[in-house]
């Protein structure tokens, strides 16, 4: 495998970026504009009170307001029972409830869903997601992801990935992060498509990527969003269509080990999916959708059981309301 | 509350000036975010004066400066630049460096460690050139931005101290932002003398435990904060003797050996926080030794009393900002950057920018509406300190 470890060598030197990079902003900004480029912010939501003032604030204020960098900065709620939206609109975010976006295809919970319908409810040619539970946010979580797709035409899809302490009550932790990553899709990369092995962060939720690209992506509605969007546009453009940007550090809220035990349901769902898809696995059983997980009471366990379903969107592209609206 | 006699800036100015710092709304509440979330205990404030000077250079300021005590200055020039103001705002925060200071950010209000003493100060510095271009203001005088080091504790006003002493030009008047309360009036600082006792056990453990208590330092410290309540109570209310921290022990069931106590004497009077340190040296000092115990008195910090006057035409004029605001000023002697400056009979206020609350606690909050009063204020406050109408002592 040596010609593998040579062309990820060389990835990782042409299409792997540090933050500090693009320190300069006036230049980024000159270059969106002399290239033209409208670029959308997209924050997913539910209920996410406590983080998503901060995020508004410092991107409106920092690539917006100093910097005019993003032209659009969007909250997409799956329907937060909390302050979110009015937090979010208070600090002047565009807010929607996902489920009044193409009302006609109905809603479906879920952060893919989320994410697809913004392609139809927002206008830049390059769509940055950033989840909503960073808790140390800077501007850099934008900026240099847009960056690279910015300066370099050929790259489509860009990923961040930092050194991920998790927040435990006060305490910071140096690693522990990506755990998913780590003992799954890593694992599943490593046998089938090593070459995404490169990127660091697979399931990192903040990315950007041209609508171009987007449009055309089936959206899973669930936790297989991210691991799908990778696989399918590897199968289209290979590992060159990718750049991934160091961002140092992020600290998010800690999940317990049963919520990751659940993205990883829904994220081998997905997987299994692709490899049908693209004829890597032949004549694979109907797989069961419900997670098992299980709960000690003294001496009696108890079955704790979830349906997940990764159900899929299709290509935006294929929306005559989304070709109407934004003249495809 | 200060009554003014000077005639007010119109409060159709006032009022126009709130209504447009509005716009620049995201860019001061990103500072406040970013400001609070910078680690700075006394001492170790290179990353937010790293911040600040990045602020001053992006606002294109002139002879942006680092000096050997690490504050920094921009400054913003003035039309003629006869004159210079000063406004200062203190970087350090009390919190260390491995504390959580995220910041939380809800409707109308943020918290989080130090954002009111001082991330809120800073950030206001660190918009003061934005706040002038968006007004349309451009002073006569040179509007030198300070961001100080080491105000806390032991750090004891070094930064200022520093700039004052090496500064070479003059400085004409000066403004101390603090983030809160809006209302905060200081034209006076009180005399302070600020010291450390540590205690030690020099006995064996058989004998600490069979004290009475078996408490260890604790009851000797007890003994200690006891005396100096009753310095405090006879002294009142000229004096105030504050203990403001104690430091021992590290379980629930052994006795420390060794321990320690802050202690703060305030007074108008220098005199008598001279004599009331004596006192307390005395104290210290007269520990019987065959006790077993060593007790050591270190003094950090010292103020000398100094007073603008209630009179002076600058805390008039900053009196009657507040009331057409329609904010009771609340007049309260400082012992933060202010003593320095009028000890170098500068004319000097402070002023608080908006309302808050948990001062010092990790849920230390603030207000962002009122934030909009403080900066009229604050604008108005440096307009009357350029028509430089008055000296240090006005004896009128």
């Amino acid at each position: 495998m040596p010609e593998i470890q040579d062309k990820i060598a060389r990835w990782l030197e042409t299409n792997t970026f540090h933050h500090s990079e693009f320190w300069d902003m006036q230049e980024l900004v000159r270059a969106k504009r002399e290239a033209g480029l409208t670029i959308s912010l997209c924050i997913p939501t539910l209920n996410e009170e406590t983080t998503i003032g901060k995020e508004i604030i410092v991107f409106k204020s920092e690539l917006m307001d100093r910097y005019p960098l993003i032209d659009e900065i969007a909250v997409i709620d799956s329907g937060s029972s909390d302050r979110t939206l009015e937090i979010a609109a208070s600090y002047g975010a565009d807010t929607y409830l996902s489920s009044e976006i193409l009302p006609q295809y109905g809603f479906k919970p879920g952060k893919g869903e989320n994410l697809w319908k913004a392609i139809h409810q927002l206008r830049g040619d390059i769509i940055c997601y950033v989840d909503a539970d960073i808790k140390n946010i800077h501007s850099k979580f934008a900026s240099a992801l847009v960056a690279p797709l910015i300066y370099r035409p050929e790259i489509q899809y860009v990923k961040a990935f930092y050194d991920r302490p998790l927040a435990v009550s006060d305490d910071l932790r140096p690693s522990g992060g990506g755990r998913v990553t780590e003992i799954l899709v890593r694992p599943l990369f490593s046998i089938f498509f090593p070459e995404l092995t490169a990127l660091i962060q697979p399931l990192s939720g903040e990315y950007a990527v041209r609508r171009d690209v987007l449009e055309r992506l089936p959206f899973p509605i669930g936790y297989g969003v991210e691991t799908s969007h990778l696989i399918d546009l590897y199968q289209l453009s290979g590992l060159n269509a990718f750049a991934q940007t160091d961002l140092d550090k992020r600290v998010h809220r800690n999940q317990s080990t049963t919520d990751l035990g659940r993205m990883s349901f829904g994220i081998l769902q997905s997987f299994l999916d692709r490899l049908t898809k693209y004829g890597m696995a032949k004549d694979l059983p109907e797989w069961h959708g419900f997670f098992r997980q299980f709960q000690a009471g003294g001496l009696r366990h108890e079955q704790v059981t979830r349906e997940i379903f990764e159900e899929e969107r299709p290509p935006m592209i294929t929306l005559p309301e989304y070709r109407e609206r934004h003249g495809r | 509350m200060v009554k003014g006699t000077v005639k007010a800036s119109p409060r159709e100015a006032l009022l126009s000036h709130r209504e447009k710092l509005g716009n620049l709304r995201e860019i001061l509440y990103a500072n406040i975010v970013m400001a609070g979330e910078i680690p700075a205990p006394t001492g170790s404030e290179r990353r937010i004066t790293r911040f600040l000077s990045d602020r001053f250079t992006e606002c294109g300021l002139d002879s942006l400066s680092l000096d050997q005590a690490g504050n920094v200055a921009g400054v913003l020039s003035g039309k003629t630049g006869r004159r210079n103001l000063l406004v200062a705002a203190h970087l350090d925060k009390i919190w260390g460096e491995s504390e959580d200071h995220t910041v939380s950010v809800g409707v109308g209000m943020m918290s989080g460690r130090g954002l009111a003493d001082n991330s809120l100060g800073v950030a206001v510095l660190a918009t003061l050139p934005l706040i002038f271009e968006e007004l349309g203001i451009e002073l006569d005088a040179n509007l030198i931005l300070l961001g100080t080091t080491r105000s806390f504790g032991r750090g004891n006003l070094r930064g200022i101290r520093f700039f004052l002493e090496n500064f070479e030009q003059e400085i004409d008047s000066a403004l101390c932002l603090e983030g809160i309360d809006l209302g905060r009036l200081s034209y006076s600082t009180l005399g302070m003398a600020r010291g450390e006792i540590a205690v030690e056990l020099s006995a064996d453990i058989e004998s600490i435990q069979s004290r009475e208590d078996a408490s260890g330092v604790i009851g000797v410290l007890s003994d200690l904060v006891q005396d100096i309540l009753k310095i405090n109570e006879r002294e009142q209310p000229h004096t105030r003797v504050l203990t403001g921290s104690i430091e021992a022990g590290s379980g629930y069931s052994v006795p420390p050996r060794s321990g320690l106590l802050r202690f703060e004497v305030r007074s108008l009077d220098a005199d008598r926080v001279a004599r009331v340190e004596e006192e307390i040296n005395a104290l210290v000092n007269d520990y019987p030794t065959c006790s077993g115990v060593a007790m050591k008195i270190e003094m950090i910090a010292h103020r000398r009393p100094g007073d603008l006057g209630e009179g002076h035409p600058l805390v008039r004029e900053a009196g009657e900002i507040l009331g057409a605001l329609g904010i009771d000023s609340k007049v309260e002697p400082s012992v933060s950057e202010l003593a320095p400056l009028l000890e170098k009979r500068i004319p000097s206020l402070t002023l608080g920018v908006t309302r808050g609350a948990n001062r010092h606690t990790p849920a230390e909050s603030i207000l962002l509406d009122p934030i909009f009063d403080g900066l009229a204020q604050i604008v108005s406050v440096l307009e009357f300190m350029d028509r430089g109408e008055f000296s240090f002592r006005e004896d009128a």
